[in-house]
């Protein structure tokens, strides 16, 4: 065989994951383990500052400056009017990131940068999310990259050290799964209520260990913002990494954007993304399928994100759970989440609605959200809060005067950031009021102490929020 | 880091599956403590009351679980975030070993960057060394890294995997930047090289400035 069909071959059956991986490898450590390079790192408030915090301790210089990003986005307040200093935890981690940042010689958006916001939706509108890139952030949500092709996981504080002092990072190479979506969602239903039936159907380990791969007519249709919301529940799903093969959807989408390459360097970077996908003789650890055409939108009822459910279930009784220890699990989520087993979901009061997160809070979630506000009002007694992911998102939402629909709806319309999504900035969902949140995770404490958390898409979140109640945002003739 | 070698003691069976790192240690926890007083926050929404005092059944309140060194654990221990304060709380409270049928990917990492052993075993392994736990409660359990075997108290020695690599830099007390750190030069090949098969990854323009 010649050298030519021999390299067509072996693009022809390699994995879009292995292809990702293997120009990455600056040694190989042997059993599995590689020495990676990373070719963007990025840092946020909370690990971000504790890892240049570390390199500093350990008195190492960052590598390579200019291949890292910085933003302040956990911590600080949503508030309108906010600055750096508007919390006292803000206060705390926010300046110090920007100092570290700067005499690091790292690109750094500030709480009030045009281009500020969470991290996982920033990346992709600058640019700096490309495909086949190896991206590390201190975040577990780092997989929402893998939307548009790049092989993007989260690490740890010393890990992040690791990155700066040496642009580079130790991994073992996981096994790969593929996650095929068949057929088409039905109207109401999107990418979020995708993820969460799988995550509900297979479990929060399923990806254990796994490069997940996601694939099929469901995803070839999809915008590149709902497939990363499906890349960023990976980690739910138990994977570190969730990739999608990048295509002309990905290609129009970054074209011009500010980061990316322009010019002779985008032809070059293209002809090389057109390699990335997977072969068709390519071959998996593990295969998944999961039919989508009658998918129903989908909610969670207890405090893992498995414990999800089409919005007609009912809430499940624990003694008929698949084993003890799930037993248990389920009584306790129960308990805390004030249910009792086989009551419908649809009907329970809300008492707080939340839209953000880098789950969902992008221009095509706040559009979906509207869709079902539109020509209502928030419940009385319900609290609903929209927190743009972005500046970008929010100017353009604003440009589409989707704020003043939110405002006039009775919704707060805030400045971007996780908010509520972690509550580390100490925006808290009340003790024991039960929440609709478009974020990722429901865990006990997660929206603030004994916060009971349901997990849905941004349509079915408005439909709480205008209802006052957990609502089937198909009979509000809403959503997308 | 402090090298991992072997440690005996009490096993706590903490048997609940799917234990989230927001649960080891909460986000504003993790927010505004220093590096040495995680251990106090360690399992806080479980650990404390409302009012802030111990919660008295929670199982590593008791003796002889407070302090021990050992933790038998579900299925998915340590999945959610990437916070390495998660293993920072765990060591701040004695804990240096984890044993469970699986872990959270990145917990299980930062693990082996602070001087802390996940041992994964089979279900039904841990769940029988948590019922010798139940039955005898001080009776101590031994993991041993150098022989790769947990020894579970008067009971035979049950072999389990752990990749060499992350084996050697527990028992050396080597985490990743001191091992990586020896090859900048590499580094430096193999970034001059990339540059000129991928130049877009390593010279990023700003589209904004003209
Ligand atoms: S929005 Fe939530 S999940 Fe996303 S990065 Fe922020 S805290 Fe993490």
């Amino acid at each position: 065989m010649d050298g030519y069909a021999g390299a067509t071959l072996r693009i022809m059956t390699r994995t879009l994951f292995e292809k990702c991986w293997t120009p990455h490898v600056v040694a190989d450590l042997g059993g599995g383990y590689a020495l990676l390079h990373v070719d963007r790192s990025l840092l946020h408030d909370l690990s971000g500052a504790r890892g240049l915090a570390e390199l500093a301790g350990r008195g190492l210089k960052v590598l390579s400056p200019g291949l890292n990003f910085a933003v302040a986005d956990h911590a600080v307040s949503s508030a309108p009017g906010r600055t750096a200093v508007s919390t006292e935890i803000s206060a705390r981690l926010v300046p110090a990131l920007q100092q570290r940042a700067a005499e690091a010689g790292v690109r750094h958006f500030d709480v009030n940068d045009p281009e500020q916001g969470i991290v996982h939706v920033i990346g992709p509108e600058l640019g700096l999310t490309l495909p086949g890139l190896m991206i590390t952030c201190g975040d577990s949500h780092t997989s929402t990259h893998g939307g548009l092709g790049a092989l993007a996981f989260g690490i740890g504080s010393t890990e992040i050290a690791h990155v700066l002092a040496t642009q580079c990072i130790i991994q073992k190479a996981p096994h790969t799964m593929r996650v095929r979506f068949e057929g088409q969602v039905p109207p109401g239903v999107g990418p979020k209520d995708m993820i969460l039936h799988l995550i509900g159907t297979i479990g929060t380990a399923g990806g254990d260990g796994h490069a997940v791969e996601y694939a099929g007519p469901a995803i070839s249709m999809m915008p590149v913002e709902g497939r990363l919301t499906i890349c960023n529940m990976s980690i739910e799903f138990g994977a570190k990494m969730g990739q999608i093969a990048p295509d002309d959807t990905t290609y129009e989408y970054l074209a011009g954007r500010r980061f990316a390459p322009k010019g002779a360097a985008w032809d070059a970077a293209l002809a090389h993304w057109r390699t990335l996908p997977t072969g068709d003789g390519a071959g998996f650890d593990r295969e998944i399928a999961l039919d989508v055409s009658r998918l129903e939108p989908q909610i969670t009822w207890g405090t893992s994100p498995e414990h999800a459910c089409g919005i007609t279930g009912r809430v499940p009784d624990p003694a008929a759970a698949p084993d003890a220890s799930r037993r248990e699990a389920w009584a306790a989520a129960l308990d805390y989440m004030g249910l009792t087993p086989g009551m419908p979901l649809e009907g329970l009061k809300v008492d707080h609605v939340f839209i953000g997160s880098c789950t969902n809070a992008r221009l095509s979630d706040l559009r979906a959200a509207a869709a079902v506000v539109k020509g209502r009002r928030v419940a009385a007694g319900t609290c609903a809060w929209v927190v743009p992911g972005s500046q970008a998102v929010k100017r353009a939402a604003e440009a589409e005067g989707l704020d003043a629909l939110f405002r006039a709806a009775g919704f707060e319309w805030r400045e971007p950031g996780c908010s509520q999504c972690v509550a580390a900035n100490g925006e808290r969902v009340a003790p024991g009021a039960r929440a609709v949140s478009t974020t990722n995770r429901n865990f006990v404490g997660r929206q603030g102490p004994r916060a009971r958390t349901h997990l849905a898409s941004p349509a079915m979140a408005a439909a709480a929020a205008v209802t006052g109640q957990i609502t089937d945002v198909r009979k509000l003739g809403g959503g997308t | 880091m402090i090298p991992f070698t072997a440690v005996s003691g009490p096993a706590a069976p903490l048997m609940e599956e799917n234990v989230n790192t927001d649960v080891i240690v909460p986000a504003e926890r993790y927010i505004t403590a220093k590096r040495d007083e995680f251990g106090l926050h360690a399992f806080g929404p479980w650990r404390y009351r409302e009012d802030g005092s111990e919660n008295p059944d929670f199982l590593l309140n008791r003796s002889p679980w407070r302090g021990a060194p050992i933790l038998l654990a579900g299925r998915n221990f340590g999945c959610g975030s990437s916070r390495e304060g998660a293993v920072w709380a765990l060591n701040g409270i004695g804990i240096r070993a984890i044993i469970a049928p699986s872990f959270g990917g990145i917990f299980a990492s930062n693990c082996f960057q602070n001087g802390t052993l996940p041992v994964a075993l089979p279900a039904e392994t841990v769940e029988a060394f948590a019922a010798i736990a139940r039955a005898q409660p001080e009776a101590p359990f031994t993991v041993d890294l150098g022989r790769k075997v947990v020894m579970p108290p008067n009971g035979a020695p049950v072999p389990f995997e752990v990749d060499e690599l992350r084996r050697q830099s527990l028992l050396t007390g080597l985490d990743d930047i001191g091992m990586t750190v020896r090859r900048l030069p590499e580094i430096a090949a193999f970034q001059a090289a990339d540059r000129l098969a991928r130049p877009w990854v390593h010279d990023i323009t700003d589209g904004d400035i003209p």
